[in-house]
């Protein structure tokens, strides 16, 4: 075998190794790391390997084939990036979190078996959750238990649905599983979690922003991805998986119009890129699984360069929201100028990356002839421009001079996004070696005039439909404001639970104390102050009732009282219980 | 301290001049103008058979800009936005 290591492990063991050094050291190790990482995948050739064997069946630490080596290489670079971008931070947390982090999604798609996908995936959830807790405030404490509890959910959904598989196939291959199993269903949704799909969607939207400054550049890359790399592996050719991903492409547009949290237009944002990319899964052609994994390629990039430079504007403004910023073009030209590269990407500019990967995703669509969902993804193209791509930057670098003048972003927060920037244009004006990395060979042509044509006329209207609306003052101005999404359902509609409960399980409680505690007990205490009395004076009462005979009424009751309290009966108690227990076991006896 | 601590380049801004603001504008009428002259002439190739007819794509572009920004406007603001306290109660 070679002497190479398994991918993850490097990143992962030496992400723990983090917080023995400190200072220079720290930084070089951090830098190195994805490095050494990516110089070691490059030395693994095609096939599995690390197989053990493991409860039935075995484990398989590395699958390396096209899909899991386009993911590891942009893993790794995103990994890198991130980490330049990262620099500044002296936090041990942020800095192992992240390191580890970007392993476990290394791990998770190189996991050849469920088993290992599993542990890899459940690492994701943890690693990522301290990036959010790291930014140390409430609204941070409680976005990243909300994250946390969702993707436990998920995992455990992931995991039944693990279980039922292997147990009705005894293979734990992580293959191709299709939809037809209720196991299978299971495998689905737990990984749509991860996925952010409609519904299950709220925890990326309402974590990535509260995430620490840098965080979120590590989080926008790796949780959504795996997720992809999975679906691809898995359920590639789905039905559902259009739906699903038509309405991911369409409805964050919406909410993304008229949010004010910039770094929460760029959370939904994500949303629409990812549900290209599902859709281009489920229509399951060549070309669309390529484009599916071309688009997750180009979108780490031009999605992580997004967030690169709104973190560098929160960094050297400490605010994100579109009503306080405003005119930093003149602050931050740099910033400026990749943030437009960045809008250009993702609205699918021609000759940036974002126009190479979506047309193919784009063009599977109409060769499957589905009329409808190719107007739907032309929609959310338009509208993917109108928000990330003019919003963002407008808002953030142009509109009204906010009165804000800060420093440029520091050198290493250039580069890396100086880095992002250029890749982008480089894979948008020479996109063969991109297609060259992809799960199929292909020899698409993004590059005719009519589609450049096309796009450009897509674009330049919907940028005049901007420009138009904001002159008209139709444009919705930013308010200070927050939007409620899906997660209202957990974090308002289960006050409604919770009051439910208190009303009905709280009146149970106060009914049973009422009766049970409080006069069930009074009753027994008093009836066993005196029980041997209470029995003979109730009898006696009986008798007398029945027989009419009332003589010597009080006088026998006092009599009985005095007995009892005394116990001085004729017949002593333990004959009485005696032949009381001998009558019992005659009467069973003759029963019988 | 005083209101700008940190001294920038005002050569750098450039559109606080409101010429430069409509420069920029009508190079974008411009473009809108030229990317429709060029349909006129050249006849654009698609899979469906509407992909090919004169300014589609520039009447869905902008068409279905309108109509996000209007449903995101006066349909889902009045159903979605609240304070920014809402979850802190």
């Amino acid at each position: 075998m070679i002497n190479a290591l398994p991918p993850a492990m490097i990143l992962i063991l030496g992400g723990l190794l983090v917080p023995l050094f400190k200072g220079r050291t720290r930084q070089a190790l951090l830098l190195l790391l994805p490095v050494i990482s990516f110089i070691n995948l490059l030395l693994l050739p095609h096939g599995s390997h690390w197989v053990y064997p493991f409860l039935s069946d075995q484990i398989i630490l590395a699958r390396v084939d096209k899909l899991s080596l386009i993911f590891g290489y942009i893993f790794h670079l995103v990994a890198f990036l991130s980490a330049i971008y990262a620099l500044h931070v002296d936090d041990t947390v942020q800095n192992v979190a992240g390191t580890v982090y970007a392993g476990a999604a290394i791990g998770a798609v190189f996991a050849g078996d469920m088993f290992t996908l599993f542990v890899f995936w459940e690492l994701l959830t943890i690693s990522a959750t301290f990036l959010i807790l790291a930014r140390r405030t409430e609204r941070a404490l409680g976005a990243g238990f909300r994250y946390f509890m969702v993707h436990v959910a998920g995992g455990l959904c992931l995991l039944a649905g693990i279980i039922m598989h292997v147990s009705q196939t005894g293979s734990m291959a992580f293959d191709l599983i299709g939809l037809e199993t209720t196991a299978s269903w299971f495998i689905f949704v737990g990984i749509g979690v991860n996925c952010a799909w409609p519904f299950l969607h709220p925890w990326l939207t309402d974590a990535y922003p509260e995430a620490t400054i840098t965080g979120t550049i590590f989080l926008s890359a790796f949780t959504t991805k795996t997720a992809i790399y999975a679906l691809a592996r898995a359920f590639p050719g789905t039905e559902e998986l259009i739906f699903i991903g038509g309405a991911m492409a369409a409805f964050p547009i919406f909410y993304a119009v008229i949010e004010n949290d910039l770094r929460r237009v760029l959370a939904y944002s994500l949303i629409n890129q990812v549900g290209f990319m599902v859709v281009g899964i489920g229509i399951g052609t060549a070309l669309s699984i390529n484009g599916a994994v071309a688009h997750a390629f180009n979108d780490l990039l031009f999605k992580g360069l997004l967030f690169m430079t709104m973190g560098a504007v929160m960094y050297r403004t400490g605010k994100i929201n579109a009503t306080d910023l405003g005119g930093l073009y003149k602050s931050m030209p740099w910033t400026c100028g990749f943030c437009i590269v960045g809008a250009a990407s993702i609205s699918a500019f021609p000759l940036f990356s974002g126009f190479v990967s979506k047309s193919m995703v784009m063009e599977a669509a109409a060769l499957g002839d589905m009329r409808w969902l190719w107007f739907i993804l032309l929609f959310a193209s338009a509208g993917v421009f109108h928000h990330a791509g003019i919003k963002i930057p407008f808002f953030a670098f142009f509109s009204h001079d906010s009165g804000i003048r800060c420093k440029e972003a520091p050198p290493h927060m250039l580069l890396a996004m100086g880095i992002s920037a250029v890749l982008c244009i480089l894979i948008g004006c020479f996109p063969q070696y991109l297609y060259s990395m992809l799960p199929y060979a292909t020899d698409y042509q993004p590059y005719s005039i009519s589609h450049v044509l096309a796009q450009s006329q897509l674009l330049v209207f919907s940028a005049l439909a901007f420009t138009l609306l904001l002159l008209a003052g139709i444009y919705p101005a930013e308010i200070r404001s927050l939007n409620v999404d899906a997660d209202w359902i957990y974090r308002k509609g289960c006050h409604q639970i919770y009051r439910f409960s208190q009303w009905a399980f709280n009146g149970i409680n106060d009914w049973a104390d009422r009766i049970f505690v409080q006069q069930f007990t009074k009753l027994l205490a008093h009836f066993f102050e005196e029980p041997g009395g209470n029995v003979q004076k109730y009898g006696y009462r009986l008798w007398v009732e029945t027989s009419g005979i009332a003589d010597h009424e009080e006088e026998t009751v006092k009599q009985i009282d005095r007995r009892s309290r005394k116990s001085t009966y004729p017949v002593g108690g333990g004959v009485l219980l005696a032949v009381m227990i001998l009558a019992l076991t005659s009467m069973l006896l003759f029963l019988r | 301290m005083s209101k700008h601590p940190i001294s920038i380049d005002e050569e750098l801004a450039m559109f606080d001049k409101p010429q430069n603001v409509k420069r920029v504008l009508y190079t974008l009428y411009a473009c809108v103008v030229l990317l429709l002259a060029v349909d006129l002439f050249y006849h654009k190739h698609g899979i469906f058979t509407w992909e090919s007819s004169f300014a589609f794509y520039s009447v869905y572009g902008f068409v279905a800009c309108v109509i996000l920004v209007i449903i995101a406007k006066y349909v889902l603001r009045p159903l979605v936005m609240r304070k920014e306290d809402y979850y802190n109660d």
